[in-house]
């Protein structure tokens, strides 16, 4: 190291494509697995929770009708532009989960492997989760994938990045626009992604990160009548997520619990799509 | 329009065999419940037709534990192509035996027997044959190589088709290999009484398919019962928003079937005669008792009033009546509670300034019954246009452009069906990709078949029943 001071960074929340601050003026400290400072992070307020919604629900009518295969190639510049700044994360996640030089290129390895598969998946769901339905009389019957909307998701506490990839990549890749919000201890490299999203063609809007505390913007969430999916991965407290998910049920939002895998599997994309069934008479 | 005028043609009820009471079907008997006895009665003619037994607590607990030990015991066990026959079985004979049953639902229902008789009947029997060739298939449902059953499932259903609502549940559950408990609606549970006949002679084992009968509490009884793995619920929002709210925080799936307020949407090059009988079969259909009824038709400006003379027009010629009679096209209102409910938020409509209009029918002096109604000048903030009637009542709106008429279709909190009516197939098209609706119905209303899913956005809940992806709500995925 040379003796210049380095330059730090502000991180702060990334809302509708631009990075504020958040509206409360909230922040807390974030320190690294040893207990070192690493920054003041954002802490997210209400009215930031709201404005994510806002946010997501004006970027999903642009995002859910894009073709699947322009969805795939921005999911896929994602992944580039993920790669290109390996090194940086790499340095984070280190910081923030205090593992090996080496494990830590292997998550982020595996970070930017997962965006990748999940980009492939753009243009398959309606082949693989769709049906033409033979039904008993002269009808088209034809049942299609469409994304169910706006998607709050809890990402997971312990895995800073590739954790959040997990559960992010797999909301996007049906056309659905979601508020995430990252890990309470170890936010730094969500919003490093963040800035990744927002130089690789993305739309503002379709990712929004929250930093802060789950408990808190949990239940703003959940019960936010614009939201219509909530993934509960990230929340570890048991209680916690009953009362979040029965909070949900005020406008029936579909439930991702606890505990649920997060692998890349297409069972990670299916919650957050909706069956349409569509028919037509045949006749001349 | 002529009407004409027909003799009486009432259907027989001698082919039903009422017993004067009923007690609960568990573990393949049928035993006393420990709750209070209730009536169910003939909505046509407010006759009580049988006294059915109450569940209480323990008699659920006794029906879970049935469905637990058939589970563990013999139905999980059993290779698929036994299943399978056990299935095909109760198709055939639920087709040998299908006059009896219409007749029942008819007489316990209030809907006409035009419509028991060949629709709800034939598609029970369709129900069970279509899911008796997945039982031994389960590995091509694209869940991976080895789906897995959940286990006990809890399925409460309601009053508008209580036959086929059964169908809806139990056939898949049992297909992909769980047991149920299933509960009727209190002011319907005949007809699924009667399925445990079709049960016995099927020769089901004991506790695959048990019924236990009650109003709200024995409902809430059996989805909050720790044991059960799955929960099913068709009915209001309200209530599935309960149940919802009961299973956060268990291990339960869960997938609801509740309201709606569809847009039925005509354009000006509508094929007309088409158009105008399918938004008679959308919203008056089985007295318009149907979630996904096209209760708000949107019509385009410059044909408005052509469509709403001829709509008049052919109302007058519906047929309101006895509903056993073969040519009766309205029945009775399922209950006085519903009826009440028609009643206040028709009456809404009436206050806020929306025009009434119903169809000149006389109404029978007992039992429960409503004229079909249309309502026009109906504007997006009236409570006729928000909530659901889940009644014979239409309100009319109007729009101009393609745009506003999907504004307008998807500017509810529900999302069930939705119908388009245009002679151009890319309009079709683009309003199916933009309705925000689980089921379509292009220049056809009201269609449904056990090949294809149904299932609902936004709060009319989630999940599908039929088809690949109804399959799917009753198996746990290995991949």
């Amino acid at each position: 190291m040379s003796d210049r001071l380095d330059v730090r960074k502000t991180y702060k929340l990334f809302i509708g494509g631009a990075f504020p601050r958040s509206e409360s003026g909230r922040t807390y400290e974030v320190t690294s697995s040893r207990g070192a400072f690493l920054a003041n992070a954002a802490k997210a307020s209400r009215k930031d929770a709201r404005d994510a919604v806002v946010a997501a629900r004006k970027a999903f009518g642009g995002w859910s009708t894009r073709t699947p295969y322009n969805r795939g190639q921005i999911l896929y510049r994602v992944a580039e532009v993920l790669e290109g700044r390996r090194d940086q994360l790499v340095a984070e996640v280190r910081a923030a989960e205090g593992v090996t030089e080496k494990r830590a290129h292997g998550l982020v390895d595996a970070a930017v492997d997962t965006w990748v598969w999940y980009a492939g998946w753009s243009d398959k769901l309606a082949q693989v989760t769709g049906n033409a339905n033979q039904v008993n009389g002269p009808f088209f019957n034809l049942s299609t994938p469409e994304p169910t909307g706006v998607v709050a998701v809890a990402a997971p506490q312990a895995s800073s990045l590739l954790g959040l990839v997990e559960v992010l990549a797999p909301v996007l890749v049906g056309g659905n626009t979601a508020v995430v919000v990252s890990s309470y201890a170890r936010p730094l490299p969500s919003i490093t992604l963040a800035e990744i999203l927002a130089t690789s063609d993305v739309p503002g809007g379709v990712v929004n990160v929250l930093t802060g505390d789950i408990a808190e913007v949990g239940s703003w969430l959940a019960g936010h009548l614009d939201v219509d999916a909530l993934d509960l991965t990230g929340v570890e407290d048991p209680d916690l997520a009953r009362e979040l998910e029965a909070e949900a049920a005020i406008n029936l939002k579909r439930i991702v619990r606890p505990g649920t895998p997060t692998a890349p599997d297409l069972a990670r994309i299916t919650p957050f799509l909706e069956t349409k069934t569509v028919w037509h008479p045949i006749g001349v | 329009m002529p009407k004409f005028d027909y003799a009486p043609a009432p259907e027989s009820r001698s082919i039903v065999d009422l017993r004067a009471s009923y007690g609960l079907f568990i573990d393949g008997e049928f035993t006393d419940g420990g709750g209070t006895p209730f009536k169910t009665v003939n909505p046509a003619d407010e006759e009580v037709l049988a006294e059915v037994a109450e569940a209480d607590e323990a008699d659920v607990d006794r029906a879970v534990r049935a469905a637990r030990r058939a589970y563990e015991k013999v139905w999980g066990p059993m290779p698929g192509r036994e299943r399978a026959k056990y299935l095909f079985r109760i198709a055939r004979i639920l087709a040998e035996r299908s006059r009896e049953f219409a007749v029942l639902e008819t007489l316990d229902n209030g809907k006409p027997i035009k419509e028991s008789r060949d629709v709800d009947v034939p598609l029970v029997s369709q129900w069970f044959f279509y899911h008796a060739g997945w039982a031994d298939k389960l590995e091509y449902a694209g869940l991976g190589p080895n789906p897995r059953p959940l286990g006990v499932a809890a399925q409460v259903i309601p009053w508008n088709f209580p036959l086929l609502m059964l169908a809806w549940k139990v056939a898949p559950a049992l297909a992909a290999g769980n047991t149920v408990v299933l509960k009727p609606a209190e002011t319907t549970p005949l007809t699924a009484l009667l399925f445990a006949d079709v049960c016995r002679q099927a020769e089901l084992p004991p506790g695959v398919v048990n019924i236990v009968t009650g109003a709200g509490e024995t409902g809430r009884l059996v989805v909050s019962h720790p044991d059960v793995d799955k929960v099913a619920f068709t009915g209001s929002t309200p209530v599935g928003r309960e149940i919802a709210r009961t299973v956060a925080g268990t291990d339960k799936r869960l997938t609801l079937e509740l309201g709606g307020k569809a847009a039925n949407i005509v354009f000006d090059d509508a094929p007309l005669d088409q158009a105008i009988e399918g938004i008679v079969r959308g919203i008056f259909f089985n007295q318009g008792h149907v979630c996904c009824a096209g209760s708000r038709l949107l019509v385009q400006e410059s044909i408005a009033q052509e469509v709403l003379d001829r709509l008049k027009a052919r109302m007058a010629t519906l047929r309101l009546g006895d509903p056993l009679d073969k040519n009766t096209d309205i029945g009775a209102i399922n209950s006085a509670e519903q009826l009440a409910r028609i009643r206040d938020l028709a009456a809404t409509g009436d206050a806020e300034g929306a025009e009434r209009w119903s169809a000149p029918c006389p109404l029978p002096d007992r039992g429960y019954w409503y004229a079909p109604t249309i309502f026009t000048g109906v504007t997006q903030a009236h409570r006729i246009a928000r909530e659901e009637i889940f009644g014979p009542v239409l309100s009319v709106l109007t729009f101009r452009t393609p745009s506003e008429a999907i504004e307008k279709a998807n500017n509810t909190p529900y999302g069930l069906s939705a119908g388009v009516w245009t002679e151009k197939g890319s309009r079709i098209l683009a309003m199916a990709n933009r309705l925000r609706a689980g089921v379509v119905w292009a220049n056809t209303f009201n269609q449904f078949d056990p090949a294809s899913p149904f299932g609902g956005y936004k709060e009319s809940g989630y999940g599908r029943e039929g088809g690949r992806h109804g399959l799917a709500s009753y198996l746990e995925g290995t991949r």
